[in-house]
């Protein structure tokens, strides 16, 4: 090859090589930034229930199975995109998923369940976003899968999608639950 | 003359009043910290962002939580440690350096020497590509023949 074929094509290269980053790039999520929960202990949390707000949960709670955290609210809309997806998930009632009602009204909140349907086995409200903050809520809906172990071992951002849950998490929980 | 007025109300349109909370300090030197953990820290939500600047629901509680750690006499690692165990490295406008964020890092260099180095080898490429003199022996000697000739 002559220098002055080199000289057309190394730039055409560079173009297909940078056109490659470009791409790869337009196909990155931003908003899903890695969680550096993931393979730590569940942050604590010491929350009353929504339909008994005298009674308190946390995490310790579920100690000795795999459950699902899911962090909603019913100013949300991205939770009502995944709602029939929850339901669908829970209604074999084989899944354990808690919700996490984020900075919301409680009697807004009832209304949502009762109108939409209840996917959880249980609904603590975090009214004031601390154990949101613990953790590392940063835009809801977010859903975490914790062992039996208490460990975090997944979280999904943003509504959980058909691929997500068939693909990911359900796979994952069974997995987990096979684990002694 | 129309936009003349639209020039004038934009001018003097009501500026949009953004929601700042007032936090008061007992310590200067605590309010220089506050000031500059909101600078560094990054917003999740609106991620462009520092949480000074930021009005999203997270960075006011975020805001909140800086200035509850600050006021308690928490020192500047201490914060950022307790923001980044909960948010990971994200959360700083300046990533730490270490083996994942190392590309983040001496990249701009590796670039900048690759460039360097492209520029180098060109400029000597192109001095050995021209020759001193493109005329031959026999062109030079018909040249100064004709020189003598003219005098």
């Amino acid at each position: 090859m002559t220098r002055k074929q080199l000289i057309f094509i190394i730039p055409v290269l560079l173009f297909v090589v940078l056109v490659g980053f470009l791409a790869v790039g337009l196909k990155l999520d931003p908003r899903e930034v890695p969680s550096p929960l993931i393979g730590k202990p569940a942050p604590d949390f010491t929350l009353p229930v929504l339909d008994d707000p005298g009674k308190i949960i946390t995490p310790a709670d579920f100690r000795g199975q795999v459950w699902l955290l899911n962090v909603w609210a019913s100013w949300c809309s991205g939770c009502r995109v995944e709602h029939d997806l929850l339901l669908r998930m829970t209604e074999n009632g084989d899944v354990m998923m808690v919700g996490m009602d984020y900075k919301d009204q409680d009697a807004d909140a009832r209304n949502w369940l009762r109108q939409l349907g209840n996917p959880y086995q249980l609904v603590v409200v975090d009214a004031d976003g601390k154990a949101g903050i613990d953790w590392g809520v940063y835009g809801v809906p977010e859903t975490f899968v914790i062992d039996k172990q208490g460990i975090v071992r997944h979280k999904h951002i943003g509504p959980v999608t058909e691929e997500a849950v068939s693909g990911t998490i359900l796979p994952m929980v069974r997995q987990l639950e096979a684990e002694s | 003359m129309r936009f003349i007025l639209v020039a004038l109300m934009v001018l003097f349109s009501l500026s949009v009043q953004a929601r700042i909370e007032i936090h008061e300090f007992n310590d200067p030197a605590k309010e220089a910290l506050y000031d500059e953990l909101v600078q560094e820290l990054r917003c999740l939500v609106c991620q462009n962002q520092n949480l000074a600047d930021s009005n999203a629901d997270l960075a006011i509680d975020l805001r909140q939580k800086t200035y509850d750690m600050v006021q308690a006499g928490s020192d500047k690692d201490e914060i950022v440690d307790y923001m980044v165990t909960r948010y990971g490295d994200f959360v700083l406008y300046r990533p730490p350096l270490k083996s994942t964020t190392m590309p983040l890092w001496i990249g701009p260099f590796i670039i900048l020497f690759v460039g360097l180095l492209a520029l180098f080898l060109f400029i000597r490429g192109r001095s050995k590509a021209q020759p001193e003199s493109t005329h031959t022996k026999q062109d030079l000697e018909k040249a100064r023949k004709l020189l003598e000739d003219d005098q």
